[in-house]
């Protein structure tokens, strides 16, 4: 350190500030403003690849425990994409598994996918499926396991890099001859729920049964979604996320992106392509291109949250 | 003719008319059975007396749950599980899958003397 630099010359910055300020100004640092505070993103080139936001991920429809000729291995098709996971070069902020965890609500199922979905490291959120919730006490074991700090049927919400998630649970107390169902008791959590949530804060709603009608045939579709999405009509930045139907389909409608995922389990006909909804037998090198993950990428000031599926192989 | 063949002829006879006349018709309980395949209850509607019994039986490649709110709930049916339940009631009994809430079926039970309520 030489007290030279430390001289002040004419208008009084030393040799070390104008050194210092060259090295700003030659780098260049990013700057955003983020809920009001000036927040530096760092070095331009760091600042790209890290634009204020967050990565998340949602996987369904794992049927941990299924074993027919659709799929013999169940359990080995979500390794697979848990793998997937671990190998992605952006690690996601957490995990959204939007239900039918198990095949048959049984302990062991449940244990099975557990030890293989932590192996990812990420916290991951729940909702059951009508396969989680066919137990001797029906819904007690998923309960016991993903929804001890949930209201109700296993509903919930929470905030991330301020973004408002909510997870419904449409499955429970279904009507013969009926959709999926919310009821009274969960729409009216949900309005107060959103109450106190400004215009802006985008929001990501997900839930097991498709919450727009997909094909009433088969059941997919919600007896009382249109209710829900009548509660989500103010936001700017609405994102619905579901599964169930185990194939993706995509629609955006005014401020409001629907997404269902592929199932790491086994595929389903398109509807009306078959006689049934059941599990779809694709030829064995076939299989793992209609099975997937998706990676729902949200950047701040951006209304739309990107998603990208991505087949286990493909 | 012989005695022998007469008598046997009568009793043959007398026990026909008995059978038709529907006696004794407690110790007749019968069992009807319901296939679960493709997403569907064949046959979707079943007609039994009081006392008698449905067994459902899934032959399906994926599980299925028979619901009669306020009535019968089965365990969770993998493919070849079965459930019965005895109806003792008269009566007609909505079902469901609790599963697949489209697939839907109907047990009409009729009182001992042919009646239902």
């Amino acid at each position: 350190m030489s007290s030279h630099d430390d001289d002040r010359g004419a208008d009084g910055i030393s040799r070390r500030k104008v050194l210092e300020c060259m090295t700003w100004a030659g780098t260049g640092v990013l700057w955003t403003v983020a809920g009001g505070i000036p927040t530096s993103l760092g070095l331009v080139g760091e600042a790209m690849a890290e634009t204020k936001g967050m990565t998340f991920l949602q996987i369904s429809d794992s049927h941990v425990g299924f074993d027919k000729p659709a799929n013999p291995n169940a359990l080995g098709t979500l390794e697979e994409a848990i793998n997937k996971v671990k190998a992605l070069h952006v690690k996601p902020s957490f995990m959204i598994h939007t239900g039918d965890i198990t095949h048959l609500s049984k302990d062991k199922e449940f244990d099975d996918a557990q030890h293989i979905i932590s192996q990812a490291g990420l916290d991951t959120h729940y909702v059951p499926g009508e396969h989680d919730i066919i137990d001797a006490e029906p819904g007690a074991l998923y309960k016991q396991r993903y929804g001890k700090n949930a209201k109700g049927s296993g509903y919930y919400s929470f905030d991330q890099n301020g973004v408002h998630f909510v997870g419904l649970v449409n499955v429970a107390n279904l009507k013969g001859g009926g959709l999926g169902s919310l009821g009274p008791d969960q729409l009216a959590w949900l309005a107060d729920d959103l109450k106190a949530k400004s215009a802006s804060t985008p929001i990501v709603v997900f839930a097991h049964i498709p919450l727009w009608t997909v094909y009433e045939k088969w059941g997919w579709g919600t007896d009382d979604g249109a209710q829900a999405l009548a509660l989500l009509k103010k936001f700017g930045s609405v994102t619905v996320l579901n599964g169930h139907i185990h194939q993706i389909v995509q629609k955006v409608e005014g401020n409001v992106t629907f997404h269902t995922a592929r199932s790491t389990a086994f595929p389903q006909p398109a509807p009306g392509t078959a006689p049934s909804p059941g599990p779809m037998k694709v030829p064995d090198d076939k299989l793992r291109s209609l099975l997937g993950i998706a990676e729902v990428n949200y950047k701040v000031g951006s209304a739309r949250l990107a998603i990208i599926d991505q087949p286990l192989q493909g | 003719m012989k005695v022998s063949t007469l008598v046997r002829g009568a009793f043959a006879a007398a026990l026909f008319l008995a059978l038709a006349l529907g006696w004794p018709a407690a110790a007749l309980a019968a069992n009807m059975d319901v296939k679960i395949d493709n997403f569907t209850f064949g046959p979707q509607k079943v007609t039994v007396k009081a006392g008698d019994t449905v067994t459902w039986t899934n032959e399906d490649d994926i599980p299925h749950l028979v619901v009669s709110i306020g009535h019968f709930r089965s365990q969770a049916l993998d493919t070849g599980d079965k459930y019965s339940f005895t109806f003792t009631t008269p009566g007609t009994f909505q079902y469901f899958c609790g599963l697949h809430p489209q697939m839907q079926g109907t047990v009409v039970v009729e009182g001992a003397a042919g009646a239902t309520q």
